[in-house]
């Protein structure tokens, strides 16, 4: 048993252990505040690629958080057994679903059918934030099927109308949930490099028009230990380390949230 | 909108005051009354006039059609898909089944406390009260304020809580959390209060003080009561209505249904032969 705990345990360590081997001393503040230096010239960061997937990430929560959670709603509280075993058997699908697959759909659908042909953040976006939909709305959908039916019995029994007592008393109920969810689905696109590859694209520069190519922490660690140059190879190690952080960051932030919900 | 506080409560205790002597004009008028969960008849034929500003209590083993009853004066069982109805159901004779009517309309008429309490976990003890009023857009301070206060006296809360009302509604007692309740359920203003066995999760304490406040409470609402405790049923209520397999078996005024009851079905039932 102490064996196999062990087992499941060693890639973690061992992931982390050559992350912060290898990238931890490429790690300054220069990392954080600078943008690529071009091939062969030292030094350089990839705040472009940090900042560039935080503008993804909320792009795609403003696609997948509404729709998921609405769809999560409608599966908890609204849809028949027949119609709702169809829908949670398609989100399940869509679940499995490889990412590159959502970045070619998306690539055919906004990008190469403009005749301007742009990669775009929104693009990007979009990309990832499909990918949320059927994660959020299936946590939405369990975690409200907690949420015992007698708080709706008794805002019924109140003579309040069937929406409010979603809106206002089930969602509020269930609300740490629902944003564990939220945070868990956002944890699972962050890293994601395939959808954006033909979507965002990456720019070794600032994005200031988001209908413009835009840098990403996992494209800019894909090109970067593809390079042939020793310098960027630790850029990328360095790079796969702050992406790991800033998923532990929110797998951590998951946790201190479910335990306040036990609590209370 | 800000209603006058008197415009939220319809002529029901004036309906009831005004025909005053022994045929007070009944709160419901019910008339072969039927009701089908899918193919499963639960209720069959039930004729009854439940009499305004008294306790009704509703009696019968389990089973036998009491809680559907209860649910049926309020539209509560429609949460239940696929029920079906015959008959008709008035209050102070306006027709509870009536074409096109809201049931949200009905339920703001005739409040329902549960068997297990259930306060909104999210809201405090003030908030809780009045949620029901607040959440059908009535935003008077002073109106939400006077009926806190009421609602809470009348559901014998208001000297325990009146000092931490922003504590949740969670932190209370299971008695008091189902004092609450009731409390919550009066603050809509309804003409009638259901109660489907209010005290069967709580201790003899709390449950006393539970029939005592439904004494109070006859002197302003009908009130109709679910137990499956007989004692209850003979210590709290005016009348009582016996039912067994769906159907209404007897009803008549408690101390003559307990003691001297005309059904050899209600004898046996009411002197535990059965149940």
């Amino acid at each position: 048993m102490g064996f196999s705990a062990i087992l499941v345990m060693m890639p973690l360590f061992l992931v982390l252990y050559f992350l912060v081997r290898e990238g931890a001393s490429s790690i300054d503040w220069h990392f954080f505040t600078q943008l690529p230096k071009p091939a062969g010239e030292v030094g350089g960061g990839m705040a472009n690629g940090i900042v560039g997937s935080l503008v993804l990430l909320a792009m795609a929560s403003l696609i997948g958080v509404p729709i998921g959670v609405m769809g999560g709603v409608y599966l908890a509280e609204y849809g028949s057994d027949r119609v709702n075993h169809s829908i949670r058997f398609l989100a399940d699908v869509l679940n499995g679903v490889p990412s590159i697959v959502w970045g070619m759909v998306v690539y055919a659908v906004m990008v190469a059918s403009f005749k301007t042909f742009t990669f775009s953040a929104y693009a990007g976006g979009a990309a990832l934030g499909l990918m949320m939909i059927p994660l959020v709305m299936r946590t939405t959908e369990e975690v409200l099927l907690l949420v015992p039916q007698s708080y709706r019995e008794a805002g019924l029994a109140l003579g309040i109308a069937r929406w409010k007592i979603i809106t206002i008393i089930v969602i509020k109920t269930a609300l740490k949930g629902i944003i564990t969810g939220i945070l868990v689905a956002l944890a699972r696109v962050a890293g994601e490099t395939a959808p954006l590859l033909f979507t965002a694209l990456g720019n070794n520069f600032w994005n200031h028009n988001l209908g413009q190519p835009i840098a990403a922490l996992p494209l800019q660690i894909f090109q970067y230990a593809i390079s042939p140059y020793d310098d960027w190879h630790r850029q990328a190690w360095a790079g796969a380390l702050v992406l790991l952080l800033m998923i532990l960051g929110i797998n951590l932030l998951v946790r201190l949230l479910s335990r306040g919900n036990s609590a209370s | 909108m800000e209603p006058p506080p008197t415009a939220t409560r319809p002529a029901v205790p004036a309906a009831a005051t005004k025909t005053s002597g022994p045929e007070e004009s009944p709160a419901f008028d019910i008339r072969d009354f039927s009701l089908w969960y899918g193919a499963r008849q639960a209720l069959d034929n039930v004729t009854i006039k439940i009499p305004a500003r008294r306790v009704t209590a509703i009696i019968g083993p389990s089973g036998c059609g009491k809680s559907t009853f209860l649910r049926a004066l309020n539209r509560m069982h429609e949460v239940t898909p696929g029920t079906k109805i015959k008959g008709s159901l008035r209050l102070f004779g306006d027709d509870l089944y009536g074409h096109g009517l809201d049931p949200a309309v009905v339920r703001r008429r005739v409040g329902m406390v549960f068997q297990k309490s259930n306060p909104f976990p999210t809201m405090s003890i003030e908030e809780n009260v009045l949620v029901g009023l607040r959440l059908n857009g009535i935003r008077d301070r002073a109106f939400l304020k006077d009926r806190l206060e009421e609602s809470l006296r009348l559901a014998a809360l208001w000297d325990e809580v009146k000092d931490h009302l922003r504590r949740p509604g969670v932190s209370l007692s299971g008695g008091q959390q189902q004092r609450l309740c009731i409390a919550r359920a009066l603050a809509v203003q309804p003409e009638v209060l259901l109660m489907d066995e209010p005290c069967s999760a709580l201790d003899p304490l709390a449950t006393s003080k539970i029939e005592e406040l439904i004494q109070h409470l006859r002197e302003k609402f009908t009130v109709v009561i679910v137990t499956h405790n007989m004692q209850q049923a003979a210590r709290s209520s005016d009348k009582t209505a016996f039912f067994y397999l769906g159907r209404l078996i007897e009803f008549d005024d408690t101390g003559k249904l307990f003691t001297s009851p005309s059904n050899p079905q209600t004898e046996a039932y009411v002197l535990g032969r059965f149940g």
